[in-house]
């Protein structure tokens, strides 16, 4: 077990940032067009995280020319180039899937108070 | 000298390619392993090197085996395991360890599958049985097994329900996907046969 988690603590990224359900995101994913390799960046809200440690996905929802699109990516995947959090939602649900069925208006997610988060380690 | 190894399974978990796509791999302890004995055309009909695996504890070995060890001025061990080929370069008490193999090798797996106990047709022999609903009444049974007058019994190896699992499986070409000597361990692409901690023996495809 120690030597499956040593392997699995070597992928795990911690350039990221930490991110929540409801959170809008702007994720940076690498795209291979033939040997060019480019950015691009896929804005949405965050609908769902998945699993955890080495295997943890989310979701990122948006709604392109009046049609929803959803991404599902694994949180450690080297093709993210960098996620930046946009705007904190605030949301009482671990899964937004409810989003999927509301439109415009309706779906709006109401923003998160400014709290400044607590470093860790600062304690001493 | 020869192209086998005994490890240890510890488990399964996941690897990132460089191009993003996620790889299933097994997570096998393999070696350091001792020869422990060599065995050869005149003295035992054929070639080949007892290997050691898994260092045994003091006290831990019968007095039989304390004397094979003996023999062969290693320390005791918990899997011995034979291997055949040729031996002509290798000496008892000479060590094998993982750096045998290399990224992008194949290897062959055997293990012991996991044992699931008596098994009817379906799980065991994936037959379709019957329907479930709609009045049906037959469900999960064999169905006919043989003709009447002629042959008057069941043939041979007849697919009936029995025990399954807890027998040697091997699983052939996967893929080295790392190797790591510090730990003497090494990642082989897919599953491999058991539970975690079961004893496996990989030898190059």
């Amino acid at each position: 077990m120690r030597i499956i988690d040593s392997i699995e603590k070597e992928q795990i990224r911690q350039d990221l940032p930490q991110f929540s359900i409801g959170d809008t995101l702007k994720v940076s994913v690498k795209v291979k067009e033939g040997e060019k390799e480019r950015i691009q960046v896929f804005e949405g809200v965050c609908i769902a995280r998945k699993h955890g440690g080495i295997s943890e996905t989310f979701t990122v929802r948006k709604v392109s020319y009046g049609e929803g699109v959803e991404r599902t990516l694994p949180l450690h995947s080297p093709l993210i180039a960098k996620i930046d959090v946009a705007k904190r939602g605030d949301v009482r649900r671990a899964k937004l899937f409810y989003l999927r069925e509301l439109r415009g208006k309706a779906s709006r997610i109401k923003e998160k108070e400014y709290r400044p988060e607590k470093k860790t380690g600062a304690k001493k | 000298m020869i192209t086998g190894i005994i490890g240890r399974k510890l488990g399964m978990t996941q690897v990132f390619l460089e191009d993003g796509r996620v790889m299933p791999v097994t997570v096998i302890e393999a070696g350091p392993c001792s020869v422990t004995q060599k065995k050869g055309v005149q003295t035992d009909g054929y070639d080949a090197v007892q290997l050691g695996f898994d260092e045994a504890r003091e006290g831990r070995t019968n007095k039989p085996m304390s004397g094979h060890f003996k023999k062969s001025g290693t320390q005791a061990f918990k899997v011995l395991r034979e291997f055949r080929g040729d031996v002509s370069d290798m000496e008892t008490g000479q060590k094998i360890t993982v750096e045998m193999f290399a990224k992008g090798d194949k290897v062959d797996v055997v293990g012991t599958s996991k044992g699931k106990g008596f098994q009817g047709v379906m799980k065991r022999h994936n037959f379709v049985g019957g329907g479930a609903t709609h009045g049906s009444m037959f469900h999960r049974a064999p169905g006919g097994i043989g003709s009447s007058a002629w042959p008057s019994r069941v043939w041979k190896n007849k697919r009936l329900p029995g025990h399954m699992g807890d027998a040697r499986v091997t699983v052939k070409g996967l893929e080295v996907v790392d190797v790591r000597p510090q730990e003497n361990v090494i990642l082989v692409k897919g599953a491999v046969p058991g539970s975690p901690s079961g004893i496996v023996i990989l030898n190059k495809a």
